[in-house]
């Protein structure tokens, strides 16, 4: 039995900048893990909801819109309303250095901001399989 | 088992874990497979192939708005493919899919290749009875964007609903073998776009010249799924066929024949199995493989030499 590391990377609210989590997206293809890409302008409704029925093992956020302190932390709420609450969740973007902490108390594992070498990013899902 | 009884609740979570089970071949999910065995049969199961960027993804995401519509609730295995190098792999079909995932009558769940040819993926099998057990009806399958062979589901599927573009090719492209073949319905997508007519024209011509003659006449239509316009035509279709299918008695060939090669599958795995691990001794797996490499002893010897006792014995 071999235990596939299945991740999910969405892009939640309204900005189209969807580079990085397209890279992010294939670092991770190319480290062997199985990708779900959901494309741009997702609410977090719609991403609890994919995360939910692919089964995923984490799910990596990604917004440049400045909006991440109310789409971020909502993502978590709606994990742990629906259960699934053992899903990591990490944010990338533009985060300010001061959001960081707040952010890690509303429950998101892990912030990568610009700069941040692949590598660490898929050292940090390589971690992230839940428990079945 | 929990897990079983969660799922035929209808609960979505449990569905979805029992598929990554199957998939990642945790022996937990051959005990809930057998469970919900007695669950299943019951979905219209449909197959979509065709080349890729036809526009799959988008004329399921179309489809599945005139099936919400009559009041079904549908499931949808996407399947992309895996990279043979590192195990990996975008799976993205869903992103033409998104303003379903949060409706409750609609699961969709994206699955990579792993390893598999033909167009679906080790865990297509598994995953397609779970839905049935959910409820799901119809079960869409979308394989991964084909070429000319990747004709695996046809054996998976009642229905085969192949999407075509204009300008693919000329009429020599129709006559060939394979993928053509297995359609039960035609939709030539893009129709907006030049070409639409004669490539609806060459596949029509190509049904009605190269093969013998079939009850079931494929129809051949036209859709622009990027606004729906076409759709609900091809859902009538795909609903006539499965009408046709069952009063003609083709559904339930259709179904032994698949539920024979499922139990072949089983006793193949299990012997396969029970061979490596209970008759041959440990280490002797390999020597074996290395006389073989050697050229010392051929693969049909050495499998006679270790059948041997077995056969003598029962």
């Amino acid at each position: 039995m071999e235990r596939k590391i299945r991740v999910l990377i969405a892009k939640p609210g309204l900005d189209g900048h969807d580079r990085g989590a397209k890279v992010v997206a294939r670092a991770l293809r190319d480290a062997g893990f199985e990708v779900i890409y959901t494309g741009l302008h997702q609410t977090p409704e719609q991403i609890v909801s994919t995360a939910v029925q692919e089964d995923v093992d984490a799910i990596g956020l990604s917004c440049l819109s400045g909006a991440h302190m109310t789409l971020f932390p909502r993502v978590v709420e709606l994990l742990r309303e629906r259960g699934a609450d053992d899903i990591i969740v990490s944010g990338g973007g533009i985060v300010p250095e001061e959001d960081v902490p707040k952010l890690k108390t509303a429950g998101i594992a892990a912030v990568f901001g610009p700069g941040t070498p692949l590598k660490d990013i898929v050292e940090f899902h390589k971690k992230a399989l839940r428990k079945r | 088992m929990e897990i079983v009884e969660r799922l035929l609740k209808g609960d979505a979570g449990a569905a979805a874990r029992l598929i990554s089970m199957a998939e990642d071949e945790d022996p937990r999910a051959v005990k809930a497979l057998s469970a919900l065995h007695a669950h299943t049969g019951k979905a219209q199961i449909i197959g979509v192939t065709g080349p890729p960027g036809a526009g799959k993804s988008t004329v399921i995401d179309q489809a599945v708005k005139v099936y919400r519509k009559k009041g079904c609730k549908v499931g949808i295995l996407a399947i992309d493919p895996t990279s043979p190098f590192t195990g990996g792999a975008i799976l993205g079909d869903r992103i033409r899919m998104q303003q379903h995932s949060t409706d409750p009558g609609v699961f969709i769940r994206s699955m990579g290749t792993r390893g598999w040819t033909g167009g679906l993926s080790k865990g297509t099998a598994s995953a397609i009875k779970i839905l049935d057990a959910l409820g799901m009806d119809p079960i869409i399958v979308e394989t991964v964007g084909a070429g000319q062979s990747e004709v695996e589901i046809v054996r998976s599927a009642h229905s085969v609903l192949i999407v075509e573009v204009p300008g693919l090719g000329d009429d020599i492209q129709a006559f060939k073998a394979g993928i053509l073949e297995i359609g039960d319905v035609f939709v030539v997508n893009k129709a907006d776009r030049e070409g639409a007519d004669k490539a609806v024209a060459e596949l029509r011509a190509m049904l009605e010249t190269c093969q013998e003659p079939r009850a079931w006449a494929p129809p051949v239509l036209k859709a622009s799924a990027r606004d729906g316009a076409g759709i609900g035509e091809v859902v009538d279709a795909l609903d006539s066929h499965f009408a046709f299918i069952k009063q003609s008695g083709a559904k339930d060939l259709k179904d032994r024949a698949s539920a024979e090669r499922e139990f072949m599958e089983v006793l193949r795995d299990r012997l396969a199995k029970y061979i490596t691990e209970k008759v041959v001794r440990k280490g002797e797996f390999d020597a074996l493989v290395e006389r073989i490499l050697r050229r010392q002893l051929d693969p049909y010897s050495a499998a006679e030499k270790l059948l041997e006792p077995i056969e003598k014995g029962k």
